[in-house]
């Protein structure tokens, strides 16, 4: 293809969009529309999935051993180290029966630390040193908990069942409801801009008839309609990628300003970070959108 | 130049709107194809452009076997043909410059041959002065001529024209018809489709008279003999 023939055909597609600027816009709403709401579906669910990883990686599986071993390190290392062979465990974190007895102490009497004096020599929790599992899947704890259960030496496991099953829920429901949510986005706009796409060509039809009398190839003559879909698709991204930009960046520099007290609880991802992967996500959508648009349209209205 | 040989087109509906013509023209031939409606030369222009295909019989152009031509050399095959219509069928919302420049970029010629062939063209048609009009602007006359430019610009071997005076007064009619006859003194290969029986009789060229889709009568400097 010849250089003036290629910018032809894309001035031809720029035309096009200014020649029917009402179905233009439409299109380009309805891309805006969806990009936007699959952007802002994007940022909740990394920022929440965020928070959940982060909660799996406090839920853990604590284990004390048998009276007579809790006092024998190579014995319980030995357990430990067998555990440790299996795949679902991400590490394991070993508390001696002095540091639980710290832990207790700061916590309990909270810097009064003359009244567990009268402890000083007698640790009171000398039969509790344990191993802090940490999986890598929250979703395997019940299966691991019963593995545990088998091994002989261990006198008590402590887990929290209703953490690991809210957690393990919450994680399915998220990803569920953004891919129905982003198929059905998604859609929609193929729908509308191959509506679009279509009115385009019919309001063309006669030149588009005069062309293929003139000897125009399939090509050429298909060119700036795809041209068209694809500016429609890139202008239809471009815009809700400012929009969440700007909203998301100011978002979280309110959040940090007003709600220190929450500040711990909730850490927003930064915003390059959710861009990194939206900017291109979004972008290749609305090309692909604006891409397939316009070939199943012309594919409808250029038979023959 | 074309050749057809036993050609039938019966559509799907039933109508036999050809049947079993055979037909010569020579390279550098005008002809008139007269008939009123119904007759077939309607479908038998639409067979030489390939926009139909025949039920049976062979069309060769140029040497060439039109019906048994693949569809993706349809396009270079029709460069070769120049088409005009009774409704002109320029683009309304370009310039006359556009409209002609239009018909170069189809066939991806470079800027440069654009710039050279157009003003020379519109020159040759007598419109050199109004390059920047719309069509709107125009008369029927000189929207034809327009109309003409964008078919020759390729530089065709063979020019159709399907009832190009059908929108025109007189005068323009023969404004038209004595552009077309110097366009087929330069080479060009002319079939005019028409039922303007003055100027059919006045142009003394060959005529071939079709009716309910046969050829009744085809004669060198003939005249509208064939009564509708």
């Amino acid at each position: 293809m010849r250089i003036s023939t290629f910018f032809y055909c894309l001035r031809q597609g720029f035309q096009n969009i200014t020649r029917n600027k009402l179905f233009s816009l439409a299109s380009i709403g309805t891309i805006c529309a969806s990009i936007f709401l699959l952007g802002l579906f994007y940022s909740i669910i990394v920022n929440f999935s965020h928070i959940v990883k982060e909660a799996e990686t406090t839920v853990g599986i604590t284990i004390f051993f048998d009276e007579d071993i809790s006092y024998d390190e190579a014995k319980m290392e030995e357990i430990a180290g067998e555990i440790s062979q299996r795949p679902e465990v991400e590490k394991m974190v070993f508390i001696s029966a002095d540091e639980a007895w710290n832990y207790f102490k700061d916590e309990y009497f909270d810097g009064r630390t003359e009244l567990a004096e009268g402890f000083a020599q007698d640790n009171p929790l000398a039969a509790s040193a344990s191993y802090e599992i940490y999986l890598n899947h929250v979703e395997d704890q019940t299966e691991f908990v019963r593995y545990l259960e088998e091994i002989p030496g261990i006198r008590k496991i402590n887990y929290s069942e209703i953490a690991v099953r809210g957690l393990t829920s919450v994680n399915k429901i998220i990803s569920y409801v953004s891919v129905a949510i982003v198929a059905v986005l998604i859609f929609v706009a193929v729908f509308l801009i191959t509506n679009t796409i279509g009115l385009s060509i019919s309001v063309r039809r006669e030149e588009i008839q005069i062309m293929r009398l003139i000897g125009a190839t399939k090509f050429f003559v298909r060119q700036p309609f795809i041209v068209e879909g694809i500016l429609i698709g890139l202008i239809g991204a471009a815009i809700p990628l400012a929009v969440i930009y700007y909203i998301y960046e100011n978002l979280v520099r309110y959040a940090a300003d007003r709600l220190q007290l929450l500040s711990g609880l909730f850490v927003f991802l930064p915003v390059g970070q959710i861009m990194a992967v939206l900017i291109p996500m979004a972008l290749g959508l609305g090309v692909g959108i604006g891409f397939f648009g316009s070939v199943f349209s012309v594919r409808k209205h250029l038979k023959a | 130049m074309i050749t057809l040989e036993d050609v039938s087109k019966t559509y799907e509906t039933g109508s036999r709107a050809i049947r079993d013509i055979s037909l010569h023209i020579r390279q550098g031939e005008f002809v008139f194809i007269v008939g009123n409606s119904g007759s077939g030369k309607s479908t038998l222009i639409k067979l030489l452009l390939k926009e139909l295909e025949p039920s049976s019989g062979s069309i060769v152009v140029d040497g060439l076997d039109i019906t048994k031509m693949k569809r993706k050399k349809i396009p270079m095959y029709r460069r070769n043909i120049g088409v005009v219509f009774q409704d002109f069928r320029l683009l309304k919302d370009r310039s006359v410059y556009e409209n002609v420049a239009f018909a170069q970029r189809v066939v991806a010629a470079p800027s440069r041959q654009i710039r050279r062939r157009v003003p020379e063209i519109l020159n040759m048609v007598g419109l050199a002065g109004k390059y920047k009009s719309y069509p709107r602007q125009l008369s029927g006359g000189e929207q034809q001529r327009v109309a003409i430019a964008r078919a020759l610009v390729n530089q065709p071997a063979i020019l159709l024209a399907d009832e190009p005076t059908g929108n025109l007064d007189p005068e323009n009619s023969w404004e038209i018809m004595k552009l077309l006859e110097e366009i087929n003194r330069q080479g060009t290969t002319v079939i005019v489709v028409t039922h303007n029986r003055e100027i059919v009789d006045q142009m003394q060229k060959r005529v071939i008279a079709m009716k309910s889709g046969k050829i009744v009568s085809d004669e060198e400097k003939g005249g509208y003999t064939h009564e509708d």
